[in-house]
């Protein structure tokens, strides 16, 4: 019985390995263009950071959409003034995003429930009012521009990400495998398996002697330097840092894709957030008010089915 | 050897005083039990010596160390294992899993994001040896909330053997059980304690359970210390008759 299990998630694996490394052919026939592919890919991997802490530790932050800026900002800020490298801007996000993220988790996961998520916004919501004041430095409400991505420079072939969609998406595409490959590592590890003891039974997890806050800040603090990755991606993407990608309204959207594409699961955040990016670039083309649809179909999924899509999905594979 | 020691414990929640002045001494190997009426401060002082909370006066020892201000995480890597009243388990994991995470805490692995092939195949070893133990080994690959109560209980008490301690307090373990599943684990408990040498202290409210097992047993009556002594002393006791026995049997 566990073998077919096995065979079966094998199977649902490389189907989405093969859906992703083919997306950039099967998704212009059926209307779509490979920058929404990225787009998917970059916001899939934010909304997987935020449920490494929501579906496998079990504290929802409401504010990690400021990590995910600050990746943005220095990924940007890197490529503006220190130097016109792709690596090092991706590099330079992380480290902001994770660094930062580190230190404020220290006093964050002191709080647990409501005032955990409470106070996530609140420290959130500094650094978006930070890059709004700081114009000589970040743009204010403009954003951050003036900076590119550069093409990749590898020993005796350079490969262009900036003009070749294509080029661009199959390399977002590694680093996201990248960044999966070490979230999928961990959760597989002790470390991931004390998580989910503190998700399960946070009494239990410490009189099994797991110091609880230290093993959250921890799982806080990685997912704060995923984030960070996910948000220098995104600069790269749009060649642009928004204010807005600090906001809590934008933590929410991360939050509302885990919850939807099912946050028991490690793939459901990234199609949560295929479906949200996919939705708003249809629907916004048609209404401004894109939001609202994105609002209703985040109740029927929470009322029909509390797992989320591919939670639910699974359940019908199974049963 | 003094395993565990209490001295002078009291435990104050605002007017109420849960636990009065409590002393308890539990040599290396006994098998000490805790009994009292329902609000006698059990639970309160089980709560105290595994570091739920601090007391509110008095110390708490453990292999000759102070540890009344130490984390309730650090006296498990000390060597004291935990149950609980009501079952505490990770009830989506299975109950090879739910073993394997203390399993693992217990081999120091807690914050390592890997594990080698050997360092897994021990883990693995280690699990099942407890599992087979506590007779859960064919349930392994089942989910822990999905078992009977009986069997949460007994992988409740694997969960705390993975972690080798060398002191185990049960709250008790047969709480809401059947005839059937009381003696399981009650033969369980009697089999880790006389072949294994384990220090167990336990709660306890079924009194066959209790003479049957224990070799000391302490009284608690609303918070104090009402009796201390062997089996065949308590049972004789006139006070323990009037305020505890008497009324439930």
């Amino acid at each position: 019985m566990s073998g077919a299990r096995q065979i079966r998630q094998l199977v649902a694996l490389a189907a989405i390995w093969v859906a992703l490394l083919l997306a950039p052919y099967w998704m212009v026939p059926l209307g779509g263009y490979t920058a929404l592919g990225t787009r998917v890919l970059v916001l899939g991997l934010a909304a997987m950071s935020v449920n490494f802490l929501l579906g496998f530790t079990g504290v929802l932050s409401f504010g990690h959409a400021a990590y995910f800026g600050l990746g943005a900002y220095g990924a940007g800020l890197s490529l503006k003034f220190l130097a016109a490298s792709t690596p090092l801007s991706l590099a330079s996000g992380t480290l902001l995003g994770g660094i930062i993220g580190a230190l404020l988790g220290a006093i964050i996961v002191r709080r647990r429930g409501v005032y955990f998520a409470m106070v996530t916004i609140a420290f959130g919501q500094v650094f978006y009012y930070i890059a709004f004041q700081w114009s000589s430095l970040t743009g204010g409400d403009d954003g951050l521009r003036g900076f590119t991505r550069q093409p990749l420079h590898l020993g005796l072939m350079d490969i262009d990400i900036l003009s070749n969609a294509n080029a661009f998406y199959y390399f977002v595409l590694l680093c996201f495998a990248l960044a999966a490959a070490v979230m999928g590592y961990i959760l597989r590890s002790p470390f991931g398996r004390t998580m989910i003891a503190i998700r399960e039974n946070e009494r239990r997890a410490r009189f099994l002697g797991i110091p609880v806050e230290r093993h959250i800040w921890v799982a806080f603090t990685m997912s704060c330097f995923f984030m960070g990755f996910a948000g220098a991606l995104y600069a790269l993407v749009n060649n642009f840092a928004d204010p807005r990608g600090l906001h809590y309204s934008q933590s929410g959207d991360f939050v509302m894709m885990a919850v939807m594409g099912g946050m028991r699961s490690f793939w459901g955040p990234l199609l949560g957030a295929a479906v949200f990016v996919v939705i708003q670039d249809y629907i916004s083309s048609v209404t401004v008010n894109w939001m609202s649809f994105v609002g209703m179909l985040f109740v029927a999924v929470v009322l029909l089915f509390p797992r989320g899509i591919l939670g639910f999905v699974r359940r019908r594979a199974v049963a | 050897m003094m395993s565990l020691e209490a001295k002078n414990v009291s435990k104050r929640f605002g007017s109420l005083m849960a636990v009065n002045n409590v002393s308890l001494a539990v040599p290396k190997g006994e098998l000490h039990a805790i009994i009292g009426p329902n609000g006698a401060g059990k639970t309160t002082f089980f709560n105290m010596i595994s570091g739920f909370f601090p007391p509110t006066a008095g110390t708490i020892w453990f292999d000759g160390r102070n540890i009344t201000r130490v984390s309730a995480h650090r006296r498990v890597a000390l060597g004291m294992a935990r149950t609980f009243q009501i079952t505490e388990i990770f009830p989506e994991l299975t109950v090879f899993e739910n073993v394997r995470i203390s399993a693992e805490v217990a081999g120091g692995y807690r914050l390592r994001p890997w594990i080698t092939a050997t360092e897994s195949a021990e883990i693995e070893r280690r699990v099942t040896e407890v599992l087979k133990q506590t007779g859960l080994e064919a349930k392994a690959d089942r989910l822990v909330g999905e078992l009977a109560h009986g069997d949460q209980r007994a992988a409740e008490i694997a969960m705390a053997l993975a972690l080798q301690p060398h002191l185990l307090l049960l709250d008790e373990p047969t709480a809401g059980m059947g005839d059937q599943e009381t003696y399981q684990i009650t033969q369980l408990i009697r089999q880790l304690h006389r072949d294994r040498g384990f220090t167990i202290v336990l709660i306890e409210h079924d009194m066959r359970v209790v003479f049957h097992l224990a070799q000391r047993i302490t009284v608690l009556d609303q918070g104090s210390l009402l009796a201390q002594g062997t089996p065949p002393e308590i049972a004789a006791s006139e006070i323990v008759q009037g305020a505890y026995l008497g009324k439930t049997a």
